[in-house]
């Protein structure tokens, strides 16, 4: 009950994070991977100390290309001793010289650079990318309208107090909380380090996010549904709010623990996992976080919230 | 009692199976190995864009454009020796108005890039054209300034019904000819198109640039045709000699255009597989650490149901097979720590039964019964998840990490309601003592009734 009662520091929690999120999102926004926007990445490492940044960024500055990639190419270190470079959709030609200028860094480095090895290089055209992101946006939108159908159908014999839609667009308020944090997290953490660029990868974790979160919540909506009913059966009656109050104790070791076991190995793939999906365990890290954090403090207390409301409307007629 | 004992064991033992399947199919020469993505093997992905904006358009045109399309450049590939080229196709867009095709070539191992785009650059592009009745008039000047879709007409002979080429010569002059054979196909639409435009001209396009222009004396049957005007002296042969080579090994039936690039490095695939491997074995020591602490013996037989999802999840990858990819990985540990959560749920409900003061037995049972409606509606909502993600992914890495998400959630689904529940029935006995109940209880029960 404790949770039901004090619904109102939640909600107040929740939504200052939300602000601020969206605040860091309108202000400083997502920087887009080249697989969203175009362009072309390249990623090298050195087989000992790698050259300091500026010293790679001057012998890529000697490069002529028309147009001029100078002071809009992005150089990041990626893992231990390489570096990411990313810029412009590039051709052929331009590939063979920038490599060849990336070797060079070796012999002026003043260190023991040792060896450069390309390890990857990537080249998407602009068309591509605005392929992925209408796909992307799309195939969010199609996952949070077939989640309120489903939680709708699933929910569909419980309509007292609350009805089953209203099920549904509480999972939504939900699941929109879970993911404008992570992101949020990612346009603040963009605006101070290059390398946290949103990717096809991180509307991957995205869709993760919604699909577990909502799956938590289905827990304490489905103890809810179930508590209903036996109280429904049972001759003393108990009030909506207590009814949920219950539901969210009952379920409560269960989600911190499911989202223990997930998050452990979350953790664990950011931790010693490929540096390919480090930002992508991240993104998931923070949703799952808050992913359960939702669906017992916001979730189901909105469901008590719904219903107060509902019957304060039907008192004033 | 017994019988459930008995099942438990053939349960045990038929996992131990699929275990040593997935161990022994490691063994370099079979052919149930891992399949890596590009990624984890090092290896290069060229995307194309097929130029369909001159082509004749009807929807099963276009189909088999882009399947002869595919056909030629995996023949030319595999004249390369390159083991294990993957070249597909795929439709990219919504509508029909604005979808445009894509064919995505994989080249495990292939870390030039520059090679390997040479390698399917060399492929030529074969179209025949009419030439319009109102561009006839135009003169030389006016018909260079004219763009060719503007005074060609399509006709839909093109390098997808070619049968073969060869190195011929004209009789009088001695000059070289790049002679070409249709198919049967091929053969009733030329037939059908010279009888129809008989003085008019058709025109030969040969990777977009018009080579020439012979004007149709009559109707031609045979399926024959050559490419001449522009093979002059011995430069003109060889080149002549080229072209045939290429021709044979397939035209192509549209234009294409390279429109992303990507090559990774053998050792960051390497890499890769080994923080992937090593991250895996972590969190699922970890797992277990927790459960059988916070569980005891339901927990040591969630880590057995765990072990046993493993082993059903790693064959499922190599049967069907699924191309692993780095996040592909990652969703599977992820789908580790997600097929917890149904013993999980069928545990604490389990916990509950027992605290009500119900029977072991009974507890048992009631705690997957009342449990499923839960495990059922999430993972429902995770599949549909994996589905969407699956249909609308753009790139292999999202297609492999959606694929690998809805086996693991579907396995997670059938391991917790056969394997948890038949482990958990057979170690539970009928007059269940301290002891048991000891071992069945754990958790902080108390915490959790102060919280109520």
């Amino acid at each position: 009950m404790f949770i039901v009662k004090n619904r109102k520091i939640f909600y107040t929690l929740s939504i200052i994070l939300v602000v601020v999120s969206i605040v860091a999102l309108s202000v400083w926004g997502l920087t887009l991977g080249i697989d969203f926007k175009g362009g072309s990445s390249i990623e090298f490492q050195y087989s000992a100390d790698k050259p300091a940044l500026d010293a790679v960024k001057t012998q890529i500055d000697t490069l002529v290309f028309e147009p001029s990639i100078k002071g809009t190419y992005l150089l990041a270190p990626y893992g231990a001793n390489g570096y990411v470079l990313n810029l412009r959709t590039i051709t052929e030609g331009e590939r063979t010289q920038l490599v060849s200028a990336i070797t060079d860094t070796v012999a002026n480095a003043s260190s023991t650079a040792g060896t450069v090895e390309f390890k990857k290089f990537n080249s998407v055209g602009p068309a591509l990318g605005k392929e992925a992101q209408t796909k992307s946006l799309i195939s969010i939108i199609l996952v949070l309208v077939c989640i309120v159908l489903f939680i709708t159908f699933a929910f569909r014999k419980v309509s007292e107090p609350v009805s089953s839609w209203k099920y549904g667009i509480i999972s939504i308020i939900g699941l929109c909380h879970n993911i404008i944090i992570p992101a949020g997290v990612f346009a603040v953490l963009a605006h101070y380090y290059p390398g946290y660029e949103v990717d096809t990868l991180f509307v991957t974790a995205i869709l993760v996010i919604l699909g577990f979160s909502i799956h938590d919540t289905i827990v304490v909506f489905d103890r809810v549904r179930e508590n209903l009913r036996n109280s429904n059966a049972s001759k003393n009656k108990k009030g909506f709010d207590e009814v949920v109050g219950q539901s969210i104790s009952q379920t409560f070791v269960r989600s911190v623990n499911t989202s223990l076991t997930t998050l452990i190995a979350i953790l664990v793939v950011y931790l010693i996992g490929p540096v390919a999906t480090k930002n992508f365990a991240l993104v998931l890290f923070i949703g799952i976080f808050f992913g359960t954090y939702s669906s017992i403090f916001i979730a189901s207390p909105l469901l008590v919230t719904v219903d107060t409301w509902k019957n304060k409307q039907a008192v004033r007629k | 009692m017994i019988k459930r004992r008995f099942w438990a064991v053939v349960l045990l033992l038929a996992s131990c199976l699929v275990g040593y399947f997935v161990y022994s199919t490691e063994a370099p020469a079979s052919k149930f190995k891992f399949k890596l993505g590009l990624d984890l093997n090092g290896g290069t992905e060229l995307v194309y864009k097929a130029d369909l904006t001159k082509a004749s358009s009807t929807p099963s045109e276009i189909k088999s454009s882009m399947e002869v399309l595919r056909d030629v450049i995996e023949r030319r590939i595999n004249v390369f020796g390159v083991s294990e080229p993957v070249v597909r196709v795929e439709r990219i867009g919504f509508t029909g108005a604005d979808s445009e095709q894509q064919l995505i070539v994989e080249l495990p191992g292939v870390t030039d890039i520059n090679a390997a785009i040479a390698m399917i650059g060399a492929t030529p592009s074969l179209e025949f054209r009419l030439l319009a009745k109102d561009a006839e008039k135009l003169t030389q000047d006016e018909l260079k300034n004219k763009k060719p879709e503007e005074i060609f007409e399509v006709t839909g002979l093109t390098g997808r019904l070619l049968k073969k080429s060869q190195l011929e010569f004209n009789q009088t002059t001695g000059e070289a000819m790049v002679g070409i054979q249709f198919n049967a196909e091929g053969d009733e639409l030329f037939a059908k198109i010279t009888k129809e435009n008989v003085g008019r001209s058709l025109a030969i396009f040969l990777d977009g640039d018009l080579k020439s222009m012979p004007t149709i004396k009559e109707e031609i049957r045979g399926g024959k045709a050559v490419i001449s005007g522009s093979f002059n002296g011995s430069a003109g042969i060889k080149e002549a000699q080229k072209l045939v080579n290429n021709l044979n090994l397939g035209a192509l039936p549209v234009p294409i255009e390279l429109i992303s690039t990507q090559s990774i490095g053998a050792s960051l695939g390497r890499d890769a597989v080994d923080a992937s491997v090593k991250a895996g074995i972590l969190a699922f020591i970890l797992i277990s650490i927790f459960l059988i602490i916070w569980y005891r013996l339901p927990g040591v037989l969630a880590v057995i149901a765990l072990a046993i999802y493993t082993a059903v999840n790693l064959a499922l990858f190599k049967l069907i097979p699924v191309t692993l990819t780095a996040s592909g990985i990652a969703a599977f540990i992820l789908s580790v720590g997600m097929a917890v959560d149904a013993n999980i749920l069928i545990f604490e409900r389990m916990k509950e039964e027992l605290a009500r003061g119900r029977e072991l037995g009974d507890a048992i049972q009631e705690g997957f019964h009342r449990a499923w409606t839960s495990i059922r509606d999430s993972n429902t909502s995770s599949m549909i998840t994996a589905v969407i993600l699956y249909m609308f992914s753009s790139t292999a890495v999202v297609k492999g990490f959606a694929l690998v998400f809805f086996i693991g959630v579907a396995v997670s689904m059938f391991s917790a309601i056969t394997a948890s529940r038949t482990l958990l029935l057979s170690v539970k006995h009928d007059h269940a003592g301290r002891v048991l109940r000891f071992l069945f209880g754990g958790g902080f029960r108390k915490a959790r009734t102060n919280l109520q």
